[in-house]
């Protein structure tokens, strides 16, 4: 099996890359969620470029949409269009623009404005419900997103229509824009909360592969309620001087960050294939 | 005899009927069913109606992830809620995401009479209309609700949908209802002056040119259910082939038919448009009628402003 640690480094290096020439992207929350996009991509969904179609694909919706350079990594990687495709990125005309959108090839719904994702997802999983299909829906969000309103409208329709085919993951970094996220609009209770909205919560180390996967198999076996994991993540996971620095939110490097940037990326893969 | 039957009523009809057959038909409420008429829905096809509380922006974004698997989504709420409360999640999860999401927008306008403010919808065009890739229809009657929900419950694109809350009288005939989607109905020919209408104005306008044809003035008046995409060949039709234009609209001065028909007529500066509908405030309290009467949304007062503008 690929060795997937080292796999999400590599993607980091792809994203760095693409982030650099554009100069523009949001790296933190990238690389705080690469980990948890591979091990769905790789191991749990079941998803691939010639099965969009297929109404009995898995159904995933990226809500914190700034996070886009990663996914696009992840799906460039996975064969959805050539990587080719990203020397575009935030281009003119290009069609890889700064949030995902649907007319990019493994890209379900658009997103960008928080707080869209989860009651999406609630209508994917409903759908499925109510035709017997056992296609999962699988939404990615932030922690700062946690303050939209939207996000607990929907907890609390998943809860109440008992959804165990929708899967929620939090990218719980504890930063966003300002700061803290404690210190923004604190959710140190978040556990509690979301069981609260008849959820099953699991806490997992959100940027270990394995621990993920584990809380992954966990969830899916789950029945009689939505499984929500909290994956603890370090925003700019990877590269130490980026590692919880609310300022690398969307902090393009500089040459010397950029290579230096370079250099403990692999090292971290060559550490993670040894 | 009056009309007693509401256009939300037909609403609910063309859904039951095709919720028979189509099995992917959905119908999604926000503790609205019963002012929608839709608890006759729920109550038959609990398999196709989700209910999701009063909760607008989850209304429309659990309807587009249904939409994306397949499903025909018709969300119903209070137009007031649902075109500003969700209106976000109309355009990017409806419009922006292109998922077939049909928002059915109740008790529209100033249906809610003395409710005050909050329960107005006299902004939704504006809003609406504004959002790329969503449609926004205006039924005049009951018969020409039917034959606009006989065509959405068929197509696959995103649009929003009004209608008022209590019965109004017809403007079509039974069986007799001109009608092509996304072209104004031309309801009576005339030459002297063209009156555009949607919604309930429709029948005020229609009773507003028949006053003036005791006076020898002419009507033309044309039903614009289609607020977007709006006939533009018949604003400019009735540009070049009578003297001025009135509008006439169940929705703020700003924003609304009036300025959609200025834009397009001021591209060939041919003919005066005169803008009848709500001010840009708070309106007055009371039965709907009563508030039409009193900003002058009624057919002797349309009449006379006709006239003057032709008399100018
Ligand atoms: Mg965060």
């Amino acid at each position: 099996m690929e060795n997937l640690q080292a796999k999400a480094y590599s993607l980091r290096r792809d994203i760095l890359d693409m982030i650099y020439r554009a100069k523009t992207g949001h790296i933190g929350g990238d690389f705080s969620v690469c980990e948890i996009l591979t091990v769905l991509y790789w191991r749990h969904m079941n998803v691939s470029p010639q099965t969009m179609d297929d109404p009995d694909r898995d159904r995933f919706v990226m809500s914190k949409g700034h996070s886009v350079e990663a996914l696009y990594s992840v799906l460039a990687s996975r064969g959805f269009f050539p990587k080719e495709d990203l020397l575009t990125f935030s281009q003119f005309k290009t069609k890889y623009i700064g949030h995902p959108n649907n007319k990019v090839n493994g890209i379900e719904m658009n997103s960008g404005s928080l707080g869209h994702g989860l009651p999406v997802g609630v209508g994917m999983a409903l759908a499925a419900k109510m035709d017997g299909r056992s296609y999962r829906t699988y939404v990615v969000m932030g922690d700062g997103e946690l303050a939209e309103g939207s996000v607990w409208e929907a907890f609390m329709s998943a809860g109440h229509y008992k959804l165990d085919n929708l899967i929620a993951m939090i990218d719980r970094n504890r930063l966003q824009i300002s700061g803290s996220t404690e210190v923004v609009m604190h959710h140190e209770n978040l556990e509690q909360r979301v069981r609260a909205f008849d959820w099953n919560v699991i806490q997992a180390e959100g940027n270990s592969i394995e621990a993920l996967d584990r809380a992954l198999c966990q969830a899916k076996a789950f029945r009689g309620a939505p499984t929500c994991i909290i994956a603890n993540t370090t925003k700019g996971c990877g590269v130490s001087f980026m590692e919880n620095q609310a300022g690398w939110h969307h902090r393009v490097p500089t040459e010397a960050e950029y290579r230096a940037a370079v250099r403990e990326l692999a090292e971290k893969e060559a550490e993670a294939s040894a | 005899m009056r009309n007693t039957v509401a256009n939300r009523q037909v609403i609910c009809d063309v859904l039951m009927e095709t919720a028979r057959q189509d099995p992917d038909l959905v119908v999604l409420c926000s503790d609205s069913r019963g002012s929608a008429s839709l608890s006759k829905f729920a109550d038959t096809y609990p398999r196709q109606f989700v209910e999701v509380g009063i909760a607008e922006q989850d209304l429309v974004s659990i309807s587009a992830g249904l939409a994306s698997c397949g499903k025909r989504a018709f969300a119903a709420s209070p137009a007031c809620f649902l075109s500003t409360r969700s209106m976000e999640q109309a355009r990017v999860d409806v419009a922006y995401s292109n998922t077939n999401v049909k928002l059915i927008g109740i008790s529209g306008g100033i249906s809610y009479g003395a409710l005050g403010l909050t329960h107005h919808s006299a902004q939704d065009i504006a809003v609406m209309g504004s959002i790329p890739n969503l449609r926004v229809y205006l039924p005049s009657d009951r018969f020409q609700t039917r034959l606009l929900m006989e065509q959405l419950v068929r197509d696959d694109a995103p649009a929003y949908l009004r209608v008022g809350r209590n019965p109004v009288e017809d403007v079509y005939e039974e069986g007799r209802v001109p009608f092509e989607m996304d072209r104004a109905t031309t309801v009576c020919e005339g030459e002297d002056l063209t009156l555009i209408a949607c919604g309930e104005m429709v029948r005020v306008a229609l009773d507003a040119a028949a006053l003036l044809r005791e006076k020898q003035i002419f009507c033309r008046v044309l039903d614009m259910y289609c607020i977007k995409p709006l006939d533009k060949e018949a604003v400019l039709r009735a540009a070049r082939e009578t003297r001025a234009i009135v509008t006439l609209e169940e929705h703020s001065i700003i924003g609304g038919l009036g300025s959609l028909v200025c834009q397009v007529v001021a591209e060939e500066n041919r003919c005066p448009v005169h803008c009848m509908a709500l001010p840009d405030s708070a309106p007055v309290a009371g039965k709907s009628q009563e508030v039409f009467a009193y900003y002058g949304l009624e057919p002797n007062h349309v009449a006379s402003v006709c006239a003057d503008l032709l008399n100018r």
